[in-house]
């Protein structure tokens, strides 16, 4: 007999803060369920667990003396290790970074440990958030707790891996091209990209800075609120930060979305698989059946994004990442002149897909080259965001499939980035516009595999995005999210 | 020849330009930086208030206009740049098309002045001292988000001359404004010259290059001179000169390739999308333009205006070096006092321009006093330097000072002397007494030395009457 799965964080804050569970006993509930799949799943870079207990303990003290540890009480996290936590290892899983121990915390890492969260560990990604399967990694793959022969996808394939295998509740990753919302589709979790400026990102080790955010994996819709709401907020030390309140995601979930307008982005529908298409299908009729009005709308600009995204992305990455160059920190591969030992410490200290991308970002930034392509991209990048405001006049949120399929075999795309980079198809625009958007589990499609519906809203329409999202999420298919019962997975589906 | 001059100037505040790390000179190496100006994985910038407003009093104070602004990253590998990349202004910078006159009345163009941050500083230790022979280079990264604000001219400047003019007037406005200390030996101040060559008559521009390691206005005339010197001579053998940038080496007083075009860095400028456009509402820049004190040339005006306009060169000079060296609220507020003015500023630009510091921190009402002891006649010229000196070194009142050093505003001691000298020249008093006037200076001399120059000619003057008459 397996043991029953972790309660969903709102549920286990409650819990603890009553004083009815010890977070300690949460910790470690959670750091047993982790040790039973870890080795199979690799979904850490590291799992602090010491540290955790100390903080459990730290929670527990705090309840003990009347005082409220927030509410997100005694709850285990998992962070993607590109998100810097002081003297623990972040590594962005790349050798580069190697022996690193960052002086400071990330500003959501002070936010989810203020609201009472234990962090539990450091999760595997695409080194430096680069990649849609954690197959980037330098430290080996995460597996994809339904089936352990495929992807988890990417890159905060560790974040959604383990919420998605119940050794944790809630989890945080990032999200540049659609690093959390295409993973979250993958393993059948929730999955949430916040508007740009919504999340600070002090702390986050920078891959485009212009398209980065943080945002919560969970198993829930209720539960990502909860977690975004606690990193919500304006921080000054983000000059990109917005300074406006944090929205009330919990009502907005009971507000339901009778009377909303939702568009379904048909030119997604095209290329995603059977499957897929029939998922959205499924979830528009749900939406209508909640009191929404829904139909179809075309904004073939929106796939214009890739092409800007594989320019802007590549070309912030490769000014981002200029500073591992050995002299300060992280890896250094010696040499006779300090040219040398930048280059050797680079070719060393980098993988092959951070390498290509850094060196695509050089190639398009170059003099005669920056108009061509890098302010090409800004016109594109204008013009998604137009498209957005036109379709935005008539719809209150869109919805549209999260990825073109399910979750791949490991080395299947590996060979050709291409085919890679298609992956993050539908998620790309709403990095590209600042907007947010979301994956919420929603169905089975291919090979019982879990398949993601995605809600876009315009910027600051969180609000929106959550009640659509909480509609989808109470008509889902039976067993179409996580965490999947341990057991269960099957291999080689 | 012709010169364009690139001045970077570090401004005065208290913390760096994108963190709270203070901004100060001379501290233990890599003792005042944090995870911002390391540049660390994941850290951010935020622009510093103060920084904006000193950019733009300096933009205001060169007559440029101040434009909303871009922050862009100029990208290359350099172990001084934490994040190899430094933040910088490209296309948007915050000041442009601006101009400064000079003092002797020519006026030299400002392109931009536009705002980044410092680089730290490497030490190459062993042998040359240069990073090619070093065995291990150190970095201090103290320096590195220092806010700098780099000032474009005009390729104006005709003349070693006149380059050296337009940096130390510069140097007197930026400190004018408050915004930098001006100090060329500190670094406060860096300047790298661009200079070309063309004949006499020909209007299009020559090949320039640009000459770097300026420490002093010494150094700088020298490599202007010897770098126009070499294009000439290239030309005129039949060369041609090559777009580079050129180290200037002050022993050999030379300058020597270090990269060329070919070599030249490609920067990959882009927005930097860790900061938002700078567009600071009128009232920003309305206050900084209402913080700007007088400048350098209103106030040589200001005090020419007190010499009654005068044009002799001696005076135009000491009202330069007055206004130079701040001591021009001094001398105006004496004059308001009642101190004559041309008396004023010569004790102001030659006697109190040696000690400035101490002369700034004297009273007007201290300095008036002095001037009017000398204006009147109770001190002579030598006395009243020599007490303007105690002043400058101890401080306290002029007449009081006077009083102590000088005998002769002791009657009773002049009294003695007098008797003394009158007793030892019986002829020449005789002579006195009958009318003739060219002994009293002979009797007055005689007292002088006698009293080794302490007493006061004019009450001895009024003595010998004083005892004819009686």
């Amino acid at each position: 007999m397996s043991p029953a799965p972790l309660s969903p964080a709102a549920a286990t804050a409650g819990r603890v803060r009553r004083g009815e569970q010890r977070a300690r006993a949460v910790v470690e509930e959670a750091l047993e369920a982790i040790a039973r799949r870890e080795g199979e799943l690799h979904c850490f870079n590291e799992v602090t667990a010491e540290a955790a207990l100390g903080e459990a303990d730290r929670v527990d003290a705090l309840v003990a003396a009347g005082t409220d540890p927030g509410p997100l009480a005694g709850v285990p996290i998992a962070l993607k290790d590109n998100l810097c936590t002081r003297g623990v290892a972040t590594t962005c899983s790349s050798r580069i970074l190697e022996g690193w121990l960052p002086p400071y915390d990330a500003t959501v890492v002070s936010r989810v440990r203020a609201a009472g969260a234990v962090i539990v560990g450091k999760t595997n990604l695409d080194e430096f958030a680069m990649g849609s399967s954690t197959e980037n990694s330098a430290f080996g793959p995460t597996r994809n707790p339904w089936d352990t022969t495929r992807v988890p996808g990417g890159s905060s394939g560790g974040s959604a891996a383990v919420v998605a295998a119940g050794g944790v509740p809630i989890s945080l990753g990032s999200d540049t091209g659609g690093s959390v919302r295409q993973p979250a589709s993958l393993c059948g979790v929730v999955g949430v990209k916040p508007t740009y400026g919504r999340v600070s990102r002090y702390g986050l080790v920078a891959f485009a800075s212009s398209l980065d955010q943080i945002g919560p994996f969970a198993t829930t819709v209720a539960d990502a609120a909860l977690l975004l709401e606690a990193i919500s907020g304006h921080d000054p030390a983000d000059s990109t930060s917005l300074d406006l309140p944090v929205p009330d995601l919990g009502r907005a979930i009971d507000a339901g979305v009778a009377g909303m307008r939702v568009g379904i982005v048909s030119d997604f529908l095209e290329g995603a698989s059977p499957g897929i298409r029939h998922a959205v299908r499924e979830a528009a009729d749900a939406l209508v059946a909640a009191g929404a009005a829904v139909e179809d709308v075309s904004v073939p600009t929106l796939l214009d994004g890739l092409d800007a995204y594989y320019l802007i992305a590549p070309a912030e990455a490769s000014s981002n990442l200029s500073r591992y160059d050995g002299v300060r920190y992280g890896l250094r591969v010696g040499a006779p002149d300090v040219a040398q030992m930048n280059a050797r410490t680079r070719a060393k200290g980098f993988g092959e897909e951070v390498k290509r991308r850094i060196m695509l970002g050089t190639y398009v930034l170059s003099a005669g080259y920056y108009d061509a392509y890098y302010g090409q991209a800004q016109r594109v990048r204008t013009l998604v965001v137009r498209a957005f405001e036109a379709a935005y006049e008539r719809f209150d949120a869109l919805l549209a499939p999260t990825t073109p399929g399910v979750a791949f075999r490991f080395g299947e795309k590996t060979a050709d980035p291409l085919a890679m980079y298609l992956s993050d198809l539908y998620t790309i625009p709403s990095n590209l516009a600042g907007h947010p958007a979301m994956s919420v589990p929603f169905a089975l499609g291919e090979d019982d595999l879990p398949v993601g519906v995605q809600v876009l809203a315009p910027a600051l329409g969180e609000e929106a995005m959550f009640a659509v999202a909480a509609a989808l999420e109470s008509a889902a298919a039976p067993g179409s999210r996580g965490p999947v019962p341990a057991g269960a997975a099957v291999v080689g589906r | 020849m012709v010169v364009g001059l690139e001045v970077h100037c570090e401004l005065q505040t208290k913390t760096k330009l994108f963190c709270s790390c203070p901004a100060v000179f001379g501290a233990e190496p890599n003792t005042n930086i944090c995870p911002v100006c390391l540049g660390l994985p994941g850290s951010l910038p935020v622009l510093n208030e103060r920084a904006v407003e000193f950019a733009m009093r300096i933009g205001l104070a060169l007559n440029c206009s101040v434009k909303p602004s871009v922050f862009h990253r100029k990208n290359y590998f350099y172990p001084d740049m934490p994040k190899d990349y430094q933040i910088s202004q490209y296309d948007e910078p915050i000041n442009v098309d601006g101009y400064v006159d000079l003092a002797d009345g020519s006026r030299v163009g400002i392109v931009r002045a536009h705002m980044e941050e410092d680089t730290g500083k490497s030490t190459h230790v062993g042998r040359g001292g240069r990073i090619a022979e070093a065995d291990y280079s150190l970095v201090d990264y103290n320096r590195a988000g220092v806010p700098l604000v780099e000032i474009v001219s005009a390729p104006d400047i005709t003349s070693s001359e006149q380059a050296r003019a337009y940096v130390t007037e510069l140097r007197s406005i930026l400190v004018a404004t408050g915004a930098s200390d001006g100090r060329m030996e500190e670094g406060s101040l860096r300047v790298d010259a661009n200079v070309s060559v063309r004949r006499i008559g020909v209007t299009e521009y020559g090949t320039r290059c640009e000459v770097k390691n300026l420490n002093s206005l010494r150094s700088l005339g020298r490599a202007i001179e010897h770098e126009a010197a070499r294009q000439i001579e290239l030309l005129e053998s039949g060369g041609r000169v090559v777009q580079e940038t050129r180290h200037f080496d002050e022993q050999s007083g030379r300058t020597s390739s270090l990269r060329s075009k070919e070599e030249a860095y490609d920067y990959r400028y882009f927005p930097e999308p860790d900061l938002v456009p700078l567009d600071p509402p009128a009232e920003f820049i309305a206050r900084a333009g209402a913080a700007l004190g007088l400048l350098p040339a209103a106030r040589r005006e200001r005090l020419s205006g007190l010499m009654g306009g005068e044009n002799n060169p001696a005076v135009v000079e000491q009202v330069a070096t007055v206004v130079d060296l701040g001591l021009d609220d001094l001398v105006v507020a004496a004059v308001a006092a009642g101190a004559e003015a041309r008396l004023s500023l010569a004790r102001a630009a030659n006697e109190a321009a040696q000690h400035p510091a101490e002369a700034r921190a004297l009273s007007a009402a201290t300095f008036a006093a002095l001037i009017g002891l000398e204006q009147s006649g109770t001190l002579s010229a030598t006395q009243s330097k020599a007490v303007l000196a105690e002043l400058l070194e101890s401080g306290g009142d002029p007449a009081e000072i006077a009083a102590r050093r000088f005998r002769g505003m002791d009657d009773s001691a002049l009294s003695d002397v007098l008797d003394g000298v009158i007793g030892a020249h019986p002829a020449e008093w005789a002579r006195y007494l009958e009318g003739d006037e060219k002994v009293a200076q002979f009797l007055l001399g005689l007292v002088m030395r006698e009293t080794k120059g302490q007493a006061n000619g004019k009450a001895v003057a009024e003595a010998l009457v004083a005892r004819r008459s009686s």
